[in-house]
């Protein structure tokens, strides 16, 4: 941990804009501010019907479902891809959504399961690398242009939403907003708070996608080829 | 490689450009493609030009205040565990990458893609250095195996057709299957993941770092970024020195408008913000993390007439919108930075000598400053270089020089003027036809090539107005 060459290289930047290194800048204040208007008013439900259509865009499945629908929706979810081996997020997401439960219940009908697990170190990486489904919970999903966000830690590593070959993501309604603006806002007021942001946001949008040869959409190049959402209606 | 590509003339790049149909038509259809999904993008976000005034004044008060910003930035990443080094110039930027690489006997390096990496020519001095480096977004890859420059800052590969690119990976990887794009980026797919998984080291660029909290923003769609930042143990990131915002809210802003101009997406399949190394308590990310912060030539822009520039955040809606790059393509500038901010760009950073004709390469038509979601006056940047290079370094070719003396003394001669503008057409009645000129002598022949000139009329304006004042009179 250091900073090399600052001093001299900042001092010159500021010769250069003609005054003296700045201690200290006043917040700017823009003239226009058109991020607040959009979905501005929109209810929780309104933002999840903007979200369903945003879904067929990015090509990701849309499913909308009570808590008590869940577990019978994540089997179909998986049973539909062919998925016997899942990398799921941990920590108390899970408990209070009732996975622990099911994940229990797939083991039993050897179904492969593991929750991200600190303490299993880069076996985690290595077992989302094999797995052929990753599931995490979203924290913020913007409606707008239909992304997760995750704010990765012990309990979601980065892994789980990347290497398996497809993605789904539990989105408790009470997490959308209608567009990153809301997202950007919670993390600079916690930042200005003094509470520092996950060392990984990851804002994640359906599917890895490219259009590299000859502009043809490809799915899938690095990431998950195949992606579902899961709105939790009373999560 | 650095920001000048090849070692050809500026004549003979276009007419490499030119003579190239594949690669003409691939840009054609990506730029109508490209344009439509900007517009559409922005007509349904609305408020277009309220996003692209707050676009500029984000970018605008950064630069201002650009030391204060960069500080701010440098002591967050230190605080989360990152080491930062201030780079001047290439050298001392690939120096300290190449100690690291040292440092930590690595054998193998996997990268996002990153256009400040190509100016300053990492890869080659990591190749120097013993270590193998492998592009990990798709177009890059592909270039990367073929040894051919990109031409585009969003699509690297545009140019080369599936049948070329089927070709690289049968040669160069053992490939066996089809030309389908599909099955060719399975394979790509394939190929990358195991170069992942055994990396020792991760380069990216960064899109957008956030003064406030240290991160460095990757935008990508097809999720290497991702790879290369969770996968290696050491990540080092590469930035301009200007691509940075105060904020957060700053940051949405700017991703918002750089996703949407351009590709017309609202937001690219992934958006990463990265903070310093991985916590105790984390399993994936690095446990090293570096930021380089490279000036290169950007500090001379600051405080000058061209200051704006340096607010580009590369979406390249500029490029796209271009009538001249549509015409001769990524590679004919020469440079790194195609296309309007590429010839603006370019001299900037390397200097007039080896990029005096790139402010032509421009019809002057504005369509690039009205497609900038920042705002960036391009065609008038444009314009002071071309009077900078006439007027201050006075690199206009001679033969130019006696030719505008020459015009000057012509056109303020009314009996010449006169006599050549009622000799014009009989003059050039062998090359006419239906009032078109086609395949033109002299100078003529450079524009009749592409498309044809208007004859001069039978009449000229003196004598059509002498006759007008005639009737009115009686």
């Amino acid at each position: 941990m250091a900073i090399h060459n600052r001093e001299a290289f900042l001092d010159k930047l500021a010769g250069r804009l003609g005054r003296p290194r700045r201690t200290e800048v006043a917040p700017p204040s823009y003239s226009v501010r058109p991020q607040e208007r959009v979905f501005q008013g929109a209810t929780q439900d309104e933002l999840v019907e903007k979200l369903e259509a945003q879904c067929e865009v990015i090509h990701t499945s849309f499913e909308r479902v009570t808590l008590s629908e869940l577990e019978d929706t994540l089997r179909r979810v998986l049973n539909g891809y062919g998925v016997s081996k899942i990398v799921s997020a941990g920590g108390p997401r899970i408990e209070t959504s009732g996975l622990v439960d099911f994940y229990d219940q797939l083991r039993k009908e050897d179904y492969e399961v593991q929750i991200w697990d600190e303490e299993k170190g880069r076996q985690n990486v290595e077992f989302a690398e094999q797995a052929g489904a990753g599931i995490v919970f979203s924290d913020i999903t913007l409606a707008e242009s239909g992304t997760v966000t995750l704010f990765n830690d012990r309990y979601n590593g980065r892994s789980i939403s990347l290497l398996p070959e497809t993605f789904i993501a539990i989105i408790p309604k009470s997490t959308m907003v209608p567009r990153m603006t809301q997202a950007g806002r919670l993390i600079h007021e916690e930042e200005e708070k003094g509470n520092p942001v996950s060392s990984c946001v990851s804002f994640v949008t359906g599917p890895s996608n490219s259009a590299d040869i000859e502009m043809n959409l490809i799915v899938g190049v690095h990431g998950p080829v195949k992606a579902t959402y899961i709105v939790v209606d009373d999560l | 490689m650095s920001i000048k590509i090849g070692s050809k003339a500026y004549a003979e790049r276009i007419q490499d450009g030119i003579d190239n149909s594949f690669m003409r038509k691939a840009v054609s259809s990506a730029q109508g493609r490209f344009r439509t999904g900007r517009l559409k993008a922005a007509e349904e976000l609305g408020d277009w030009e309220d996003w692209r005034t707050l676009g500029e004044e984000i970018r605008s008060h950064t630069m201002e205040n650009l030391d204060y910003y960069l500080h701010q930035l440098s002591e967050e990443v230190e605080k989360r565990g990152g080491t930062v080094f201030f780079a001047e110039t290439a050298e001392e930027a690939n120096a300290y990458v190449q100690e690291i690489a040292k440092k930590k006997q690595a054998k193998k390096v996997v990268k996002s893609k990153s256009m400040v990496t190509e100016e300053i020519g990492l890869n080659e001095a990591l190749a120097e250095s013993g270590c193998e480096v492998v592009e990990s977004d798709l177009g890059e890859w592909i270039l990367q195996l073929d040894e051919d420059p990109p031409s585009h800052i969003v699509t690297p590969a545009l140019h080369k057709n599936k049948e070329q690119i089927r070709e690289t990976f049968v040669k160069k990887k053992g490939y066996t299957k089809s030309d389908d794009p599909v099955e060719l980026a399975a394979f790509a797919r394939e190929q990358l993941r195991q170069d992942f998984l055994s990396a020792d080291i991760g380069v990216t660029g960064c899109n957008f770092a956030v003064a406030e909290s240290g991160a460095v923003t990757l935008v990508t769609n097809e999720g290497n970024a991702r790879m290369v930042t969770s996968l290696p143990d050491t990540q080092i990131s590469v930035m301009g020195m200007e691509r940075i915002v105060p904020t957060w809210e700053d940051l949405e802003v700017v991703v918002s408008l750089l996703t949407r101009a351009a590709v017309g997406q609202k937001l690219t399949s992934y958006i990463t913000a990265l903070t310093g190394t991985r916590l105790e308590d984390e399993v994936d990310g690095p446990e090293d993390f570096h930021l380089v912060i490279v000036d290169n030539g950007r500090s001379k822009i600051l405080g000058t007439e061209f200051q704006s520039a340096l607010h580009c955040i590369r979406c390249a809606a500029c490029i796209n919108a271009c009538p001249v790059y549509r015409h001769v393509g990524g590679h004919s500038y020469g440079s790194i930075y195609p296309g309007p901010i590429g010839a603006v760009l370019t001299p900037l950073l390397d200097g007039y000598e080896d990029h005096k004709e790139l402010p032509y390469a421009s019809s002057l038509c504005a369509a690039c400053t009205e497609a900038c979601p920042v705002k960036i006056p391009l065609h008038e940047h444009l314009i002071m270089h071309r009077e900078i290079i006439v007027e201050r370094e006075r690199m206009n070719a001679k033969s130019e020089e006696i030719m505008m003396k020459g015009f000057a003394k012509w056109a303020s001669t009314p009996a010449a003027y006169k006599m050549s503008t009622k000799m014009a057409r009989t003059a050039l009645k062998p090359w006419t036809k239906d009032e078109h000129i086609e395949n033109g002598p002299g100078p003529l022949k450079g524009w009749t090539d592409q498309r044809d000139f208007p004859a001069p009329p039978k009449k000229s304006f003196r004598e059509w107005y002498k006759h007008r004042e005639e009737r009115r009179n009686g």
